[in-house]
């Protein structure tokens, strides 16, 4: 039985607006609620978190978005006012673009677009321009600083991104992200085909390359020197104040979000699981996503929590040594595989 | 098809005015960001005519590499806020009358292409690209490839000192 809904074009679009829309705060604010305050308070010993509201600092969250809200909107007095406040929603858009392509059920997708991936990684280096007008736009050394920073390590870090998936794309035979989850589902290991065939097995150095770059895109620790606030205040963040912060914020963590469930649904399924096919997938395939999403971004907040701080030339090193010639290898090795069998 | 020319009109007209600002704004940063609305537009004729792989290719070769070294470089070098009266010059004659040329020479090369035919946007799959890159254009393909690696090369030697 499906649902028979048909829509005209501009309601169906609305409907999806609104959806990705409403999707992007709640992403940010369940990865910032589990991952940045309790996971971190826990890793990092920081108890304050743990506190407000009694049960596991359960207010935390609630007091942070009244803070942010009630903050005085300051633009400094020699900054370019248009672009400074035109670049968070830059950064912002990129974010929601993102979100078009990823698939969450066999029909639940904003767009299935037949260049999925190749999509996703296209507009995600859109909020590069945001990052560079908010570093300019604020007339302030620092944040021209860590703006130049930022746009240094994006592109350094994009390679190996798009890179790493190439694998997954020549072992799938498709760019568009429903493809390769259906590939993964219906794929088999060496003739057995019961669990289907998760790409991670095939291609795990590819995995391994794309939470690294992945986690330089998003400018966390170990990558987070844009941000670096031993060195520059808070980098092209520093004059924002209040909402507009909120909006670097916010696009930042749903950033982190969509790009778990990209790796989510190129390494590990995506909303498929074994066994499960048909009408419980479409009900099922939105929590299972978002369960190997949180699985995902465990892992890179993981790391963000751990490791210290690269230094800028170890940072392009990191990319251009070893990350790039990684990947190359992994597509020639890829390569050899897919012809021979 | 109603509905595609009227998204065509909005779109020229935005390319349009962000074109003209990109040339008589006085700021060289505003200028490049300028750039990006007309490259974003360039991009959505593209998406209008159904080719969306090479709407995707505009988007992360010209806004996202591109522009950015642009705006990466300018931001190096001096790049104030406001306005910047060196920017302009005392060549407008001649630059208008290029521009008249290049145009002149651009209607005549469409028209001569195109005067009757009507254009029909026809989807075109990435696997239909792929196939033909590596099918019948595979030669020009691998050209390109080696041409631009030597470029790269020649960027490096000319760009180091030692």
């Amino acid at each position: 039985m499906s649902l028979a809904l048909s829509l005209p074009y501009w309601a169906e679009t609305t409907i999806k607006t609104v959806i990705i829309l409403a999707v992007i705060p709640a992403s940010a604010l369940t990865l910032g609620y589990v991952f940045l305050m309790k996971t971190m308070a826990h890793m990092q010993s920081r108890l304050g978190p743990m506190e407000p509201g009694g049960f596991h600092g359960w207010y935390q969250l609630i007091g942070d978005g009244v803070k942010f809200i009630q903050k005085e909107d300051i633009i400094p007095e020699e900054a370019d006012r248009a672009i400074f406040a035109l670049a968070p929603t830059v950064v912002l858009v990129s974010t929601f673009l993102l979100f078009v392509v990823i698939p969450a059920g066999p029909r639940l997708v904003v767009e299935n677009l037949d260049t999925g991936v190749f999509f996703a990684l296209a507009v995600s280096s859109l909020s590069v321009i945001g990052v560079l007008m908010a570093g300019w736009a604020s007339a302030n050394k620092y944040s021209l600083l860590g703006g130049l920073r930022a746009a240094g390590q994006l592109i350094a870090y994009e390679l190996p991104l798009v890179l790493a998936v190439v694998g997954v794309v020549m072992q799938a035979g498709t760019m568009s992200l429903q493809g390769i989850v259906n590939f993964q589902q219906h794929g088999k290991i060496f003739g057995f085909g019961g669990i289907g065939l998760p790409l991670i097995l095939t291609q795990f150095v590819g995995f391994l390359l794309f939470i690294a770059a992945s986690q330089a895109e998003l400018t966390q620790a170990p990558f987070d020197m844009p941000l670096a606030e031993s060195e520059l205040v808070a980098g092209y963040t520093t004059e924002y104040t209040g909402f507009r912060f909120l909006f670097f914020y916010m696009a930042e963590t749903a950033t982190a979000f969509a790009l778990a469930a990209i790796a989510a649904t190129l390494f590990l399924g995506g909303w498929s699981v074994p066994w499960v096919h048909g009408s419980a997938a479409d009900v099922l395939g939105p929590f299972i996503l978002g369960a190997k999403v949180m699985l995902v971004a465990f892992l890179i907040y993981w790391i963000r929590f751990t490791y210290p701080r690269f230094r800028e030339d170890q940072l392009q090193a990191f990319a251009w040594k070893y990350l790039i010639p990684i990947s190359l290898a992994n597509i020639l090795v890829t390569a050899v595989f897919k012809v021979v069998f | 098809m109603v509905a595609q020319n009227v998204v065509f009109g909005i779109l020229a007209a935005v390319m349009i005015l962000a074109a003209w600002r990109v040339v008589t704004t006085q700021n060289v940063v505003r200028a490049v960001l300028y750039l990006v609305v007309v490259l974003a537009g360039a991009g959505a004729q593209y998406l209008l005519l159904a080719q969306e792989f090479i709407f995707v290719v505009q988007v992360i070769v010209y806004i996202g590499a591109i522009v950015v070294l642009f705006l990466f470089g300018t931001m190096l070098t001096r790049a104030p806020i406001g306005r910047d009266v060196n920017l302009d010059n005392d060549q407008r004659w001649l630059a208008a009358l290029t521009s008249l040329f290049l145009l002149g020479v651009m209607i005549a090369v469409l028209f001569d292409a195109f005067h009757n035919t009507h254009v029909k946007p026809t989807i075109q799959r990435t696997s239909d690209v792929a196939n033909s890159m590596f099918g019948p254009y595979l030669m020009p393909f691998e050209v390109v490839s080696v041409l631009l690696l030597a470029a790269l090369v020649g960027a490096i030697a000319i760009a180091r000192r030692d």
